[in-house]
């Protein structure tokens, strides 16, 4: 919805803010819980980009809220600092830096560990404010006296002084922070991001620096998380310690979940629904002091029931009204001519070595997967690779890949050292590959899928272009739209992945080692799974892919590959028992041995 | 000028902290070893056997029974918890499980909080306890010297359970290749509830245990499960081992730091996690692949 309709979301926005007064203060919401939710839902943006967007569920966001609040504060109070908005921006800044600082350490470890980890951060800081920089903070009486903002533009001068006055400040704050947000979103960052929640794993595969992103995330959130801090402090015209505390990260995250993650708005419709309930409970039921009980009671019954939270449940509600007609509107697209005749190869260049092992080894404590491997693959060949299971062709083809680091031995490709190099250093080398079970990014469509890889492949393992759009990067697009129709993808490019088929998903599956446009184009087990009219197109595409690059396959199926390669090697117990053609390989003794332990007629 | 007698007991409080914290992430631990589900209510249930104590106490005035009826209670409610919305759990992803288990964890506290109010109370050591000990070097709580050998205790039986029985040997197995487990025709639904069951029963049995030294309130668990957290990464998750070294290593860091000044010792918490997580990024005793 974000992607067909661009700027409804910024639309609706800036008409609900321009609404809400007029119909909030005849029912008698008080200004002060209506710019609280501002705040609240201004801190969310950072914590969905994070969370909702990134998938780095943070406990520690208190910590960039409490540090970006009080040095707006401290600024404003202490320092006379002349102007709030400045203020809130220094705050924002160096909630960013510290936010830098503690993500180098938050992000060693994904999952519950970094859940963990940020769980430690906040308390931290809390401790730290309250105790040893008390002198600077307030302690525990906080920094009473922050003043409203007070803009002078010329001849404009406007006086926000509290109450609905105030709150035209925190509006514009706020739609200035989702028209970023949704930048961020739409951006090639965004769509990086989007994939890392779905598949750390193969997004760094595919060439990405996936640690910069992450980290990339997580500043942004810091920098949400401090300009709101400020905010809190001008709103209350005092910035509580309790800002910092573990409670806060809490509600924040509660509220997030509770609104929809990865909407945006959620955490917006979230704080409201958490503050006006709060209100409610408090003044109107006798359930005062149980307030927290019953938000916590709904927290824990909307992660049972309904994980996508509010936000996310009138999504689900709106596709589910329109589902008849999306399903109705996929066209026919006639098969890709590709798809049906066997190309026109260029032989291979005996001069021009491609992929070169040396002596090539790893062993995992005493096991040995693979010993002096000595191996060199000619440009523009195609390589088949077999041997009976656990002869060591994955591990192989790990190390290749820089997956899996090698014991001993040297990797070069087109003459450079890879041996050392992690796996998506050597993506960005012009290596890639697709795997033997599918590694793809199944909340995205095929169409998000095919650019998260074409987009390191412009863009190099990382770039913040942070407030560039995807949907305007015409010549990737039209990349994609290529590759898709090489994949025969066309017609289903734009239904989430996990709705295909299981021959599309293999095609995509081969389609993102494509999309990086390698050199050298790994394919273990390509056709494994297929019916025999999908293997037959398989192994024609496969021929195209070959012109212009050099191909190494892995396959079980001999007729298919014997029928494909310009030469095979066979590993057997971890080495090379012999290559040679596919001719020569067929008739080898060592060979049908090696398959069928030597009972041969 | 270090007080070397004052640094003594510093050190022993240290102790009687760490291994209370061993205990507790023991708990954490084996339930995240072996069902993989962080439980972030753990703090709650370290609270909850202090308060189910707390009750029983109120009513019988012993002491004994107080530490049974906490235990047992948060052994029921653990098992009640993971029979009830865990289990549903385990094929959702882990942040769905990190979710759930923080908003049971408030839920917990809240309830408390309604229930009883946010005033702090407290159970006095039983009689035969109370006091102080002269060791000759130093003169300590009496009822603190007991807890250190009470926990103490309670770890060994933890360990006896873990190592060996029948139980503990499926529970370690799991930790090492759950999918093994589950493939050799074990009953894991079973043992799950037993493994939460007893994770919870471990912070239970640290909740009452404490209350003599550190009274109750609704969130008293809360630092509590920030410490834990520490200790396991310290540890290393899914280790035994790893959560007993990592919470005496806790346990003296934040005495021995609160002896020159108490505003330091979750940044010096810190500092060695972060050590840790750089020099050994599994922790101490953990292994790559448990998370």
């Amino acid at each position: 919805m974000l992607r067909f309709r661009p700027l409804l979301v910024e639309l609706l926005t800036a008409v609900a803010l321009i609404v809400a007064p007029f119909v909030l203060q005849p029912l008698g919401a008080s200004p002060d819980t209506v710019n609280r939710v501002l705040v609240w839902g201004l801190f969310g943006l950072g914590f969905d980009l994070l969370f909702g967007f990134t998938g780095l569920l943070s406990f520690g966001q208190s910590a960039f809220f409490g540090t970006g609040g009080m040095i707006a504060a401290y600024l404003l109070t202490r320092m006379g600092f002349p102007s709030v908005i400045g203020a809130l921006l220094i705050g924002m800044i160096a909630a960013a830096i510290v936010g830098y600082v503690i993500g180098l350490i938050a992000l060693r470890r994904t999952g519950i560990y970094f859940a963990m980890i940020t769980v430690a951060i906040a308390e931290v800081f809390y401790f730290v404010e309250f105790n040893p920089l008390a002198d600077w903070t307030g302690g525990e009486n906080g920094l009473p006296g922050v003043p409203m903002p007070h803009i002078v533009i010329g001849p404009i001068d406007l006086d926000f002084n509290g109450g609905w006055s105030l709150y035209q400040f925190f509006g514009i704050c706020y739609f200035i922070g989702i028209v970023v947000a949704l930048r961020i979103v739409r951006s090639p960052v965004g769509a990086i991001f989007r994939a890392i929640r779905d598949n750390p794993e193969r997004a760094a595969a595919v060439g990405h620096n996936i640690h910069a992103y992450k980290l990339t995330a997580f500043v942004i959130a810091a920098a949400y998380a401090g300009f709101a801090g400020g905010l809190l402090g001008v709103l209350q015209s005092f910035m509580p310690p309790d800002a910092f505390t573990f409670a806060t990260s809490g509600q924040l995250v509660m509220q997030t979940a509770i609104g929809g993650t990865g909407t945006l708005v959620g955490p917006l419709l979230g704080a409201a629904t958490w503050l006006f309930l709060q209100d409610f409970l408090q003044s109107a039921t006798p359930l005062g002091a149980a307030w927290k009980l019953v938000l916590g009671l709904i927290f824990v019954l909307l992660i049972i029931f309904l994980r996508r939270g509010i936000a996310g449940g009138l999504v689900d509600l709106w596709h589910l009204i329109r589902r008849p007609r999306m399903v109705a509107t996929a066209p026919a697209v006639p098969k890709a001519e590709t798809a049906r005749v066997t190309p026109h190869r260029p032989p291979p260049n005996a001069n021009k070595v491609a992929i070169e092992t040396r002596a090539l080894g790893k062993r995992y404590g005493g096991i040995v997967a693979n010993e002096d491997i000595n191996f060199v693959v000619h440009e523009g060949e195609i390589r088949g690779l077999i041997g009976p299971n656990g002869a060591g062709k994955s591990t192989f083809f790990k190390m290749l890949t820089g997956e899996v680091r090698p014991s001993s031995g040297q990797i070069l490709m087109f003459g450079e050292d890879t041996t050392n190099l992690n796996v998506t250093a050597v993506c960005q080398k012009g290596v890639a590959k697709s795997y033997q079970i599918n590694q793809l990014f199944t909340k995205l469509t095929a169409r998000r899928n095919l650019m998260i890889s074409a987009l390191s492949r412009t863009r190099g393992p990382y770039r913040a272009d942070l407030l560039r759009n995807v949907d305007h990067m015409d010549e990737l697009n039209a990349d994609v739209d290529e590759t898709l129709r090489m994949l025969d993808l066309t017609a289903r490019a734009d239904i989430p992945v996990s709705q295909l088929a299981y021959g599309e998903k293999r095609r995509l599956e081969i389609g993102l080692a494509l999309g990086t446009d390698p050199r050298i184009l790994l394919l273990d087990e390509p056709l494994a799974g297929m019916s025999p009219q999908e293997r037959a197109d398989t192994v024609t595409l496969i021929k195209h892919l070959a012109i212009g690059r050099t191909l190494v396959v892995v396959e079980h199926d001999m007729d298919a590959l014997f029928g494909m390669a310009d030469r095979v090697t066979v590993l057997a117990q971890g080495k090379i028992l012999t290559e040679g053609t596919p001719a020569e390989v067929q008739k080898s003794a060592a060979v049908q041995d090696a398959y069928l332990g030597g009972v041969h007629a | 000028m270090v007080n070397w007698a004052n640094f003594l007991s510093q050190l022993f409080n240290g102790l009687v902290q760490g291994a209370l914290l061993a205990l507790i992430s023991s708990g954490l631990t084996i339930i995240y070893g072996t069902l993989g589900v962080l439980n972030l209510a753990h703090g709650a249930m370290f609270m909850l056997g202090g308060y189910a104590g707390w009750v029983a106490f109120t009513y019988t005035g012993s002491f004994v029974i107080a530490v049974i009826v906490g235990t047992l209670f948060v052994m029921v409610v653990g098992v009640l918890t993971e029979r009830g919305i865990i289990r549903f759990f385990y094929n959702r992803p882990a942040e769905d499980q990190i979710l759930v288990t923080f908003g049971l964890g408030i839920v917990f506290v809240e309830a408390i909080r309604f229930l009883f109010g946010s005033q702090s109370e407290s159970i006095p050591p039983p009689p035969f306890l109370a006091g102080i000990t002269n060791l000759g070097f130093m003169v300590y709580p009496t009822y603190r010297l007991a807890l250190f050998g009470i926990v103490v205790v309670a770890l060994l039986v933890l360990y006896l359970v873990l190592y060996r029985t029948r139980l503990g040997m499926i529970v370690r197995a799991g930790i090492e290749d759950s999918t093994m487990v589950d493939l050799l025709g074990i009953n894991v639904q079973r043992i799950f509830m037993l493994v939460f069951g007893i994770g919870a029963a471990a912070a239970g049995f640290a909740g009452i245990v404490n209350t003599p030294v550190v009274s109750l309130a609704p969130d008293v668990g809360e630092p509590i499960l920030v410490q834990t957290f520490v200790v396991v990464v310290i540890g290393g998750v899914g280790s035994f081992p790893g959560a007993v070294i990592g919470g005496l290593i806790a346990g003296e860091i934040i005495s021995i730091t609160s002896m020159f000044n108490p505003g330091y010792a979750y940044v010096m918490l810190f500092v060695a996690m972060t050590l840790v997580l750089v020099l050994r990024p599994y922790g101490l005793l953990g292994t790559a692949g448990r998370e």
